[in-house]
């Protein structure tokens, strides 16, 4: 048995004022080694949800003023463990609410509800530049929420209690529809009922690849979404400008559960330079409206394929500062790009209401300076009543879903050279996640007004 | 497609949600004053269908909320956040009788809620809907595990919660059906009790045999849970619900192995023969037979074999000596057991031995004998194959359809809580207010 004074019994408030040898580990000890005390209640709810849904982390049967660090613990993919913690101590009923209290330290502080997920980070150990992307949106993002007795070492002991959490990027009912018709590559995503639905194209940036988590989000949020495999490095005939995407978007729009006047578009980086100059361009389609986050409007010669330009980016890349983190910094490089007017796309031809959504630490490409020219070009042309500006100070480059963990950094591969480097996006994680979860609610707000009521069928009636 | 149409757009949140939790049902983007009706649907495991809907009127938003706004007909009335749910009925031609249980606890129970123009009440699959989405509905949380118990031959399934434990333990009796019922134990271990189902009248060693169990059984499924390296061996209760409760309280007094923290009794009854054994129990009750009445639907209606209430002490089990907490739920107008008769009676002996302190009384008006976890549908009757009588009945529940809803999600909360207190030690009642 253990040696504990009575003084432990009656559970100081804060570890600090703990008598010697009635620490945490003590404690933590007194709990497990116990078997007549049984441990605290740990409970998450909803303990299913979408990646974007809140939940309510709740600890109690804690004995009051106990000091406890709640953590997340998930397992990627790629088998990499990302964590958040948060330190707290229990009020005078034994209960820690991560909803209510205060964090007074570990990945955040202060009254943060959804901390526990927006500020994970690989462990300590783990190798440097890792990004965290679900792959397989078949299945939900599984988190463990645990509580454990103590802030400091809280690791060294086994958690108090656990909870499994589930994070889902599809809703119950959602079709997830492999395409390959008409030589366009991507993921269709169809929303349970009868619909019709609006439709969406969903595109990433120059990293490549199939990304399917957005476009299966919007689904669950009652759009048609295509995510869309276009940075095809190998087959650049096929990728010529504009017939490709415009192929991809009448998919969407001749599809019998998708009302054909209510299709937008919707890119992120170099997604969304393909949005631009599709609303700008095409004489073939007509998006409803477009969203860009961390807009690009680079265009220096119309009849190249967006591969090649990208790659004629990435070749001048040599240039590219590189900080004392050996992170590289693309957004002056690009700023030089964009400072020729010849190489900018005419975004005063685009008809439809954009949203342009960028950080104001993006330290990949220069989005700001890209944001007040669209907004300059559109005003010039009579086009200004089109356009909405999200602008989020110390907010980065990768402005994904909310909830999704900051990376200020990661690996990437330039595919031409096949080198790999630490990419710097920018943005410091508190501000980058508000800025997530701020403007994913307007995104979606804006799509509902453009697709779901807008201007468009008001006309009719 | 009619553009004249407003894309009408419905979403429920949670849309997997475990079946004790609320949901919101928000329909956005409908014609402001519009008519309309929003109709869950759900197909249960043998095949038959069932329906709820609710008839309302969108504000000037062109919003209808649940939770918020009055159906004004429908299967259900009022501002009713779970009303979808919980006024479930088999659509118009199903056969009578019906019971809606899920059997396979691991796959969520699936509804599709859709909406519809104008104020429907028949005919929805003829219907186009305007929009419609699928939920999901679990009685396990995420983690929790599911192992069969055989060993002792017992007949079990066991619900641990997920993370490290140890856990509260808890035996799951159901009643004269028989059959391993596990869905209220996996719910309860979806809030943080290691709870074991156990069926004791069908088991496999009664099949086998011939010979129904004895009180062995269950002082084994109490070893069983006891050892257990995840559960705290000194923290266990027992849920019986109606003949559970006969075998609950005989436990809860009489057994010399079974030490209960807590016990919860469900529509049921003290009434037995002190010292039988299972068989001797179902016998007892089939010498009253003739008590039985039928209602004008010709439906069985058994709460008299056990009245009145006997005053031979050799009849009733001894809950002046329950040394526990107990927990009675009752429904008033429970047809197939003498409940409230029962708990009147239990009463009286406890505030005679002095231990009344112990027993809490949950007491429903209009309640009928089927108090199961919240949003169940209601089943004022259905058929029954009982373990006595060879062919099926239709055996009368009893309560009204709103206040058997109201009196399941009530008596479920205060149970969680009054578990938690018993087998957690809950500092403070109030601190469990997410429920």
């Amino acid at each position: 048995m253990l040696a504990v004074s009575k003084r432990c019994f009656v559970f100081p408030c804060s570890c600090r004022a703990a008598p010697p040898g009635c620490g945490p580990h003590t404690l933590g000890r007194l709990f497990s080694a116990m078997t007549q005390v049984v441990p605290p209640i740990l409970s998450v709810t909803p303990s299913r949800a979408l990646v974007d849904e809140k939940f309510k982390v709740l600890v109690e049967n804690l004995p009051p003023g106990y000091p406890v660090t709640v953590r997340s613990l998930h397992n990627s993919e790629d088998k990499h463990d990302w964590e958040a913690y948060g330190h707290y101590v229990s009020d005078h009923s034994g209960v820690v609410s991560v909803s209510e209290d205060l964090s007074y330290g570990g990945t955040y502080t202060g009254k943060e509800p959804m901390g526990l997920l927006w500020s994970m980070r690989p462990v300590p150990g783990s190798r440097p530049g890792l990004r965290l992307r679900k792959m397989n949106v078949c299945t939900p993002m599984l988190v463990t929420i645990s509580v454990h007795s103590g802030h400091e070492g809280f690791r060294d002991q086994a958690p108090l209690a656990s909870v499994l959490t589930e994070r889902w990027y599809m809703a119950p009912g959602i079709q997830r529809i492999t395409n390959n018709e008409q030589g366009v590559q991507g993921t269709l995503f169809i929303p349970p009922g009868p619909g019709p639905f609006p439709g969406l194209l969903d595109m990433w940036g120059g990293g490549g690849g199939l990304l399917e988590y957005r476009a299966a989000l919007l689904a669950s949020h009652g759009y048609v979404s295509l995510a869309l495999d276009y940075l095809r490095f190998d087959q650049e005939s096929e990728n010529l400008e504009l017939k490709y995407f415009e192929t991809a978007f009448n998919i969407i729009k001749d599809h019998p559960q998708v009302m054909s006047d209510r299709v937008g578009i919707f890119g992120l980086s170099l997604g969304s330079l393909v949005a631009v100059t599709l609303a700008a361009y095409s004489t073939i389609i007509k998006p409803c409206c477009i969203v860009c986050i961390s807009s690009n409007h680079y265009y220096p010669a119309q009849g190249s394929t967006v591969a090649s330009r990208f790659e004629g980016v990435t070749r001048q890349l040599y240039k590219a500062r590189v900080n004392e983190d050996n992170q590289v910094i693309w957004k002056d490089v690009g700023l030089e790009f964009i400072t020729d007017p010849s190489n900018i796309a005419e975004v005063g031809r685009i008809n439809c209401p954009t949203l342009l959504v960028n950080g104001c630490d993006d330290q990949n490409w220069p989005t700001v300076e890209t944001a007040e020219d669209v907004a300059r070009l559109m005003r010039e042309a009579g086009k200004e009543h089109l356009l909405s500006r999200l602008a989020y100070p110390d907010t980065g480059h990768l402005i994904e879903p909310p909830f999704s963990p900051h990376f200020r950094a990661t690996t990437f591969v330039i595919h031409s050279s096949k080198e790999k480097v630490l990419l710097l996006w920018g943005g410091k994680t508190k501000p980058h996640s508000d800025a997530q979860e701020d403007s994913w609610r307007k995104i979606l707000s804006f799509l509902q007004f453009h697709l779901y009521c807008g201007p468009c069928l008001k006309a009719k009636i | 497609m009619d553009r004249k149409q407003y894309c009408v757009k419905l979403s429920v949140q949670p849309s997997r949600g475990l079946m004790d939790e609320k949901f919101i049902v928000l329909v956005q983007n409908a014609l402001p004053g519009s008519q309309l009706t929003i109709r869950a649907l759900h197909q249960c495991e043998d095949g038959h269908s069932w329906e709820a809907f609710g008839h309302y009127t969108a504000d000037t938003t062109g919003t209808i909320n649940v939770s918020e706004d009055p159906s004004i007909g429908g299967t259900y009335s009022g501002v009713e956040q779970m009303g979808l749910l919980w006024s479930f009925r088999p659509i118009p031609g199903s056969k009578s009788g019906l019971r809606m249980r899920k059997k396979n606890i691991q796959t969520p129970m699936e509804v599709t809620i859709s909406v519809y123009q104008g104020h429907q009440t028949e005919g929805f699959a003829d219907l186009v809907p305007l929009s419609g989405v699928a939920v999901e509905r679990w009685y396990m949380a995420p983690g929790v595990r599911r192992i069969p118990v055989t060993e002792g031959g017992l007949t079990a399934a066991l619900f641990l919660p997920s993370g490290p434990g140890p856990f509260p333990g808890l035996l799951d009796l159901w009643g004269g059906g028989g059959q391993l019922v596990e869905y209220r134990a996996a719910l309860l271990a979806s809030h943080g009790f290691a709870s074991m189902a156990i069926d004791y009248l069908t088991a496999k060693i009664t099949m086998e045999t011939g010979k129904m169990v004895d009180n062995q059984y269950f002082e084994t499924a109490y070893r069983v849970l006891q050892q257990h390296p995840q559960v705290c061996g000194s923290k266990i209760a027992m849920i019986g619900l109606s003949f559970g409760t006969s075998i609950t309280l005989k436990m809860a007094v009489y057994s010399e192995v079974i030490k209960l923290s807590a016990a919860v009794c469900i529509s049921g009854s003290h009434v037995q023969p002190v010292d039988g054994s299972v068989e001797e129990i179902l016998r007892f009750f089939q010498k009253n037979g003739e008590k039985t009445r039928f209602s004008e639907k010709n439906e069985v209606i058994w709460r008299d074999l056990l009245l009145p209430i006997p005053t031979d002490p050799s009849l009733k089990v001894n809950v002046g000596r329950l040394q526990c907490p107990l927990l009675l739920v009752v429904g008033e107008d429970d047809q197939n057991w003498p409940s409230q008769e029962s708990a009147l009676d239990i009463k009286e002996m406890m505030a005679r031995a002095g231990n009344s302190h112990l027993l809490t009384v949950l007491s429903y008006p209009n309640a009928g004998h089927l108090i199961e976890p919240p949003y169940t549908p209601h089943a004022r009757s259905s058929t029954l194959k009982t373990v006595e009588i060879e062919e099926k009945v239709m055996c009368l529940w009893g309560g009204q359809t709103v206040e058997h809803s109201r009196a399941q999600e009530d008596a479920w909360k205060k149970m969680v809580v009054f578990l938690k207190e018993n087998l957690y030690g809950g500092r403070n009642p109030t601190s469990f207010s997410h429920l």
